[in-house]
Protein backbone atom coordinates (compact mmCIF):
# COMPACT_ATOMS: atom_id res chain seq x y z
CA UNK A 1 0.00 0.00 0.00
CA UNK A 2 1.27 3.47 0.06
CA UNK A 3 3.61 5.28 2.11
CA UNK A 4 1.68 7.63 3.95
CA UNK A 5 -1.74 6.27 5.41
CA UNK A 6 -3.35 9.63 5.80
CA UNK A 7 -3.69 10.37 2.15
CA UNK A 8 -6.14 6.76 1.49
CA UNK A 9 -8.13 8.33 3.86
CA UNK A 10 -11.73 9.21 2.41
CA UNK A 11 -12.93 12.48 4.39
CA UNK A 12 -15.47 11.66 7.32
CA UNK A 13 -17.95 14.26 6.62
CA UNK A 14 -18.51 12.91 3.41
CA UNK A 15 -19.04 9.25 4.85
CA UNK A 16 -21.15 10.66 7.29
CA UNK A 17 -23.28 12.24 5.28
CA UNK A 18 -23.10 9.14 3.10
CA UNK A 19 -24.16 6.84 6.15
CA UNK A 20 -26.63 9.13 6.86
CA UNK A 21 -28.14 8.93 3.72
CA UNK A 22 -28.37 4.93 3.60
CA UNK A 23 -31.33 5.19 6.36
CA UNK A 24 -32.84 8.14 3.58
CA UNK A 25 -33.81 10.23 6.70
CA UNK A 26 -31.68 12.78 9.13
CA UNK A 27 -32.42 9.76 11.94
CA UNK A 28 -28.50 8.78 12.26
CA UNK A 29 -26.38 10.73 14.56
CA UNK A 30 -22.67 10.34 14.42
CA UNK A 31 -20.15 10.81 17.03
CA UNK A 32 -21.21 12.48 20.48
CA UNK A 33 -23.95 15.19 20.28
CA UNK A 34 -23.41 15.60 17.15
CA UNK A 35 -26.49 17.04 15.09
CA UNK A 36 -27.30 15.77 11.77
CA UNK A 37 -27.32 17.99 8.44
CA UNK A 38 -30.16 17.74 6.64
CA UNK A 39 -30.31 17.83 2.71
CA UNK A 40 -33.30 19.21 2.53
CA UNK A 41 -34.86 15.73 1.14
CA UNK A 42 -36.69 13.02 3.62
CA UNK A 43 -36.94 9.55 2.93
CA UNK A 44 -36.90 8.22 -1.03
CA UNK A 45 -37.57 11.52 -2.55
CA UNK A 46 -35.15 12.84 -4.42
CA UNK A 47 -35.05 14.15 -7.80
CA UNK A 48 -33.26 13.99 -10.06
CA UNK A 49 -30.61 11.87 -10.77
CA UNK A 50 -29.66 8.84 -9.20
CA UNK A 51 -28.77 9.65 -5.54
CA UNK A 52 -29.64 6.94 -2.96
CA UNK A 53 -32.75 7.59 -1.53
CA UNK A 54 -34.32 6.50 -4.94
CA UNK A 55 -32.54 3.15 -4.22
CA UNK A 56 -33.94 3.32 -0.47
CA UNK A 57 -36.28 0.70 -0.11
CA UNK A 58 -35.63 -2.22 -2.70
CA UNK A 59 -31.72 -2.34 -1.75
CA UNK A 60 -31.25 -1.25 1.47
CA UNK A 61 -34.13 -1.47 4.00
CA UNK A 62 -35.30 2.01 6.16
CA UNK A 63 -34.04 2.00 9.07
CA UNK A 64 -35.96 3.36 12.20
CA UNK A 65 -34.86 7.03 13.62
CA UNK A 66 -32.43 8.06 15.99
CA UNK A 67 -29.83 5.09 15.50
CA UNK A 68 -25.94 6.25 16.20
CA UNK A 69 -23.16 5.60 15.02
CA UNK A 70 -19.81 5.64 16.79
CA UNK A 71 -17.08 7.54 15.97
CA UNK A 72 -15.50 4.42 15.91
CA UNK A 73 -17.67 2.63 13.52
CA UNK A 74 -17.51 5.59 11.61
CA UNK A 75 -14.00 5.50 10.94
CA UNK A 76 -14.80 1.99 10.30
CA UNK A 77 -16.27 2.44 7.72
CA UNK A 78 -14.38 5.31 6.44
CA UNK A 79 -11.23 2.54 5.94
CA UNK A 80 -13.45 0.05 4.52
CA UNK A 81 -14.16 2.22 1.94
CA UNK A 82 -10.68 2.82 1.68
CA UNK A 83 -9.92 -1.13 1.08
CA UNK A 84 -12.89 -1.77 -0.95
CA UNK A 85 -11.75 0.96 -3.48
CA UNK A 86 -8.72 -0.75 -3.69
CA UNK A 87 -9.85 -4.05 -4.15
CA UNK A 88 -12.45 -2.83 -6.44
CA UNK A 89 -9.60 -1.06 -8.38
CA UNK A 90 -7.44 -4.17 -8.57
CA UNK A 91 -10.19 -6.36 -9.86
CA UNK A 92 -11.15 -4.27 -12.70
CA UNK A 93 -7.28 -3.61 -13.35
CA UNK A 94 -7.31 -7.51 -14.13
CA UNK A 95 -10.10 -6.86 -16.61
CA UNK A 96 -8.32 -4.49 -18.22
CA UNK A 97 -5.30 -6.00 -18.39
CA UNK A 98 -7.11 -9.18 -19.60
CA UNK A 99 -8.62 -6.67 -22.76
CA UNK A 100 -5.09 -5.72 -23.13
CA UNK A 101 -5.41 -2.08 -22.23
CA UNK A 102 -3.67 0.05 -19.99
CA UNK A 103 -6.59 2.15 -19.24
CA UNK A 104 -9.14 1.36 -16.44
CA UNK A 105 -12.76 1.95 -17.91
CA UNK A 106 -16.48 2.09 -16.67
CA UNK A 107 -17.26 -1.63 -17.88
CA UNK A 108 -13.91 -2.66 -16.43
CA UNK A 109 -15.55 -1.30 -13.22
CA UNK A 110 -18.80 -2.78 -13.70
CA UNK A 111 -17.24 -6.21 -14.48
CA UNK A 112 -15.52 -5.75 -11.11
CA UNK A 113 -18.66 -5.31 -8.83
CA UNK A 114 -20.01 -8.66 -10.39
CA UNK A 115 -16.80 -10.71 -9.86
CA UNK A 116 -16.60 -9.01 -6.24
CA UNK A 117 -20.37 -10.09 -5.68
CA UNK A 118 -21.89 -6.69 -5.64
CA UNK A 119 -24.06 -7.59 -8.46
CA UNK A 120 -26.45 -5.35 -6.93
CA UNK A 121 -24.77 -2.29 -7.45
CA UNK A 122 -24.36 -2.83 -11.05
CA UNK A 123 -28.07 -1.68 -12.04
CA UNK A 124 -27.64 2.27 -9.62
CA UNK A 125 -23.94 2.14 -11.30
CA UNK A 126 -25.30 1.93 -14.60
CA UNK A 127 -27.55 4.45 -13.88
CA UNK A 128 -25.28 6.57 -13.39
CA UNK A 129 -22.94 6.56 -15.99
CA UNK A 130 -25.77 7.43 -17.96
CA UNK A 131 -26.40 10.49 -16.06
CA UNK A 132 -22.97 11.43 -15.81
CA UNK A 133 -22.66 11.11 -19.58
CA UNK A 134 -25.45 13.13 -19.97
CA UNK A 135 -24.54 15.71 -18.10
CA UNK A 136 -20.82 15.69 -19.89
CA UNK A 137 -22.44 16.03 -23.14
CA UNK A 138 -24.40 18.94 -21.77
CA UNK A 139 -21.46 20.68 -20.13
CA UNK A 140 -19.48 20.31 -23.80
CA UNK A 141 -22.50 21.40 -26.12
CA UNK A 142 -22.85 24.46 -23.67
CA UNK A 143 -19.14 25.34 -23.72
CA UNK A 144 -19.00 24.61 -27.32
CA UNK A 145 -22.57 26.87 -27.96
CA UNK A 146 -20.43 29.74 -26.15
CA UNK A 147 -17.37 29.50 -28.13
CA UNK A 148 -19.50 29.51 -31.40
CA UNK A 149 -21.37 32.71 -29.97
CA UNK A 150 -17.66 34.82 -28.62
CA UNK A 151 -16.08 33.82 -32.51
CA UNK A 152 -19.61 34.57 -34.46
CA UNK A 153 -17.53 36.95 -36.45
CA UNK A 154 -14.36 34.90 -37.52
CA UNK A 155 -14.95 32.02 -39.17
CA UNK A 156 -15.86 29.47 -36.46
CA UNK A 157 -15.74 26.46 -37.84
CA UNK A 158 -12.06 26.53 -38.40
CA UNK A 159 -10.79 27.26 -35.03
CA UNK A 160 -12.78 25.10 -33.33
CA UNK A 161 -11.34 22.29 -35.67
CA UNK A 162 -7.78 23.39 -35.25
CA UNK A 163 -8.10 23.74 -31.74
CA UNK A 164 -9.69 20.38 -30.72
CA UNK A 165 -7.30 18.37 -32.49
CA UNK A 166 -8.95 15.21 -31.00
CA UNK A 167 -12.55 15.90 -31.28
CA UNK A 168 -15.00 12.59 -31.59
CA UNK A 169 -16.89 11.90 -34.62
CA UNK A 170 -19.65 12.47 -32.40
CA UNK A 171 -18.53 15.82 -31.55
CA UNK A 172 -18.11 16.86 -35.40
CA UNK A 173 -21.31 15.70 -36.07
CA UNK A 174 -22.82 17.31 -33.37
CA UNK A 175 -20.96 20.78 -34.30
CA UNK A 176 -22.92 20.56 -37.84
CA UNK A 177 -25.85 19.77 -36.94
CA UNK A 178 -25.89 22.84 -34.16
CA UNK A 179 -24.37 25.47 -36.72
CA UNK A 180 -27.32 24.48 -39.40
CA UNK A 181 -29.79 24.97 -36.61
CA UNK A 182 -28.21 28.39 -35.63
CA UNK A 183 -27.72 30.35 -38.67
CA UNK A 184 -30.15 33.03 -37.77
CA UNK A 185 -28.98 33.41 -34.12
CA UNK A 186 -27.12 36.73 -33.07
CA UNK A 187 -28.08 38.87 -35.98
CA UNK B 1 -14.41 21.08 -2.16
CA UNK B 2 -16.18 22.65 0.03
CA UNK B 3 -19.49 21.73 -2.38
CA UNK B 4 -18.62 18.24 -2.41
CA UNK B 5 -19.45 18.02 1.45
CA UNK B 6 -22.25 20.23 1.30
CA UNK B 7 -23.17 17.61 -1.86
CA UNK B 8 -24.54 20.42 -3.93
CA UNK B 9 -22.75 21.48 -7.42
CA UNK B 10 -22.60 25.19 -8.13
CA UNK B 11 -26.21 25.33 -8.87
CA UNK B 12 -27.46 23.83 -6.59
CA UNK B 13 -28.01 20.55 -7.82
CA UNK B 14 -27.60 17.16 -5.99
CA UNK B 15 -23.83 16.15 -6.91
CA UNK B 16 -23.85 12.78 -8.76
CA UNK B 17 -21.06 11.54 -6.37
CA UNK B 18 -20.44 12.81 -2.81
CA UNK B 19 -16.47 11.35 -2.40
CA UNK B 20 -13.60 13.75 -3.67
CA UNK B 21 -12.60 12.40 -6.67
CA UNK B 22 -9.15 13.48 -6.31
CA UNK B 23 -8.77 11.42 -3.42
CA UNK B 24 -10.28 8.20 -5.01
CA UNK B 25 -7.98 8.71 -8.19
CA UNK B 26 -5.16 8.46 -5.58
CA UNK B 27 -6.20 5.78 -3.36
CA UNK B 28 -6.38 4.13 -7.09
CA UNK B 29 -3.21 5.31 -8.18
CA UNK B 30 -1.33 3.73 -5.28
CA UNK B 31 -2.42 0.43 -6.69
CA UNK B 32 0.42 -1.30 -8.22
CA UNK B 33 -0.28 -2.14 -12.04
CA UNK B 34 -2.26 0.48 -12.90
CA UNK B 35 -1.36 2.93 -15.11
CA UNK B 36 -4.33 5.11 -15.90
CA UNK B 37 -8.22 5.64 -15.52
CA UNK B 38 -10.53 6.56 -17.14
CA UNK B 39 -12.55 9.59 -16.12
CA UNK B 40 -15.77 7.55 -16.23
CA UNK B 41 -14.10 4.87 -14.25
CA UNK B 42 -13.21 7.60 -11.71
CA UNK B 43 -16.83 8.43 -11.15
CA UNK B 44 -17.97 4.72 -11.24
CA UNK B 45 -15.89 3.74 -8.37
CA UNK B 46 -16.54 6.94 -6.26
CA UNK B 47 -20.43 5.99 -6.63
CA UNK B 48 -19.62 2.21 -5.97
CA UNK B 49 -18.18 3.42 -2.63
CA UNK B 50 -20.64 5.41 -1.98
CA UNK B 51 -23.19 2.13 -2.50
CA UNK B 52 -20.64 0.57 -0.60
CA UNK B 53 -20.80 2.30 2.61
CA UNK B 54 -24.49 2.32 2.89
CA UNK B 55 -24.44 -1.24 2.55
CA UNK B 56 -22.25 -2.27 4.74
CA UNK B 57 -23.52 0.33 7.56
CA UNK B 58 -27.30 -1.11 6.57
CA UNK B 59 -26.24 -4.94 7.43
CA UNK B 60 -24.39 -4.25 9.89
CA UNK B 61 -27.10 -2.88 12.17
CA UNK B 62 -29.77 -5.03 10.71
CA UNK B 63 -27.04 -8.07 11.73
CA UNK B 64 -25.94 -6.79 14.50
CA UNK B 65 -26.48 -6.87 18.54
CA UNK B 66 -26.37 -2.73 18.63
CA UNK B 67 -29.33 -2.10 17.26
CA UNK B 68 -31.03 -3.36 20.91
CA UNK B 69 -29.58 -0.21 21.99
CA UNK B 70 -30.50 1.71 18.28
CA UNK B 71 -26.77 1.96 17.96
CA UNK B 72 -24.33 0.97 15.10
CA UNK B 73 -21.17 -0.06 16.94
CA UNK B 74 -17.62 -1.09 15.65
CA UNK B 75 -18.31 -4.87 17.02
CA UNK B 76 -21.51 -5.08 14.45
CA UNK B 77 -18.72 -4.21 11.90
CA UNK B 78 -16.30 -6.52 12.61
CA UNK B 79 -19.25 -9.35 13.01
CA UNK B 80 -19.84 -8.98 9.48
CA UNK B 81 -16.21 -8.68 8.06
CA UNK B 82 -15.87 -11.98 9.82
CA UNK B 83 -19.88 -13.47 9.27
CA UNK B 84 -20.77 -12.29 5.57
CA UNK B 85 -18.76 -13.62 2.41
CA UNK B 86 -19.48 -10.83 0.70
CA UNK B 87 -17.42 -8.44 3.21
CA UNK B 88 -14.59 -10.97 4.23
CA UNK B 89 -12.00 -9.13 2.80
CA UNK B 90 -12.51 -6.52 5.29
CA UNK B 91 -11.95 -9.17 8.22
CA UNK B 92 -7.86 -8.19 8.38
CA UNK B 93 -8.89 -4.15 8.67
CA UNK B 94 -12.02 -4.94 10.65
CA UNK B 95 -10.06 -7.53 13.64
CA UNK B 96 -12.39 -8.46 17.01
CA UNK B 97 -11.89 -6.90 19.61
CA UNK B 98 -10.74 -9.13 22.73
CA UNK B 99 -10.11 -7.32 26.32
CA UNK B 100 -6.31 -6.87 26.82
CA UNK B 101 -6.71 -9.44 29.83
CA UNK B 102 -8.19 -12.48 28.09
CA UNK B 103 -5.28 -11.61 25.66
CA UNK B 104 -3.15 -11.83 28.03
CA UNK B 105 -4.38 -14.97 29.48
CA UNK B 106 -4.24 -16.44 26.09
CA UNK B 107 -0.51 -15.78 25.61
CA UNK B 108 0.50 -16.92 28.82
CA UNK B 109 -1.81 -20.56 27.92
CA UNK B 110 0.15 -21.00 24.78
CA UNK B 111 3.35 -20.61 26.38
CA UNK B 112 2.58 -22.94 28.89
CA UNK B 113 1.54 -25.58 26.14
CA UNK B 114 4.97 -24.51 24.25
CA UNK B 115 7.10 -25.54 27.70
CA UNK B 116 5.00 -28.70 28.00
CA UNK B 117 6.05 -29.50 24.60
CA UNK B 118 9.35 -28.44 24.69
CA UNK B 119 10.09 -30.80 27.83
CA UNK B 120 8.59 -33.82 26.04
CA UNK B 121 10.58 -33.98 22.98
CA UNK B 122 12.93 -31.85 23.89
CA UNK B 123 13.47 -29.84 20.13
CA UNK B 124 12.59 -26.73 19.08
CA UNK B 125 13.09 -25.22 22.33
CA UNK B 126 14.01 -22.02 20.90
CA UNK B 127 10.61 -21.33 19.45
CA UNK B 128 9.86 -17.38 19.21
CA UNK B 129 7.51 -15.83 21.82
CA UNK B 130 5.72 -12.87 21.16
Amino acid sequence: MAERPEDLNLPNAVITRIIKEAVGSPGWRVGAGRTSRQRGSGSGVRVPGPGPQRYSPALFSQLPDGVNISKEARSAISRAASVFVLYATSCANNFAMKGKRKTLNASDVLSAMEEMEFQRFVTPLKEALEAYRREQKGKKEASEQKKKDKDKKTDAEEQDKGRDEDNDEDEERLEEEEQNEEEEVDN
Amino acid sequence: MADAVAGRDKCGEPRLVSLPLSRIRVIMKSSPEVSSINQEALVLTAKATELFVQYLATYSYRHGSGKERKALTYSDLSNTAEESETFQFLADILPKKILASKYLKMLKEKRDEDEENDSDDGSDGDEAES
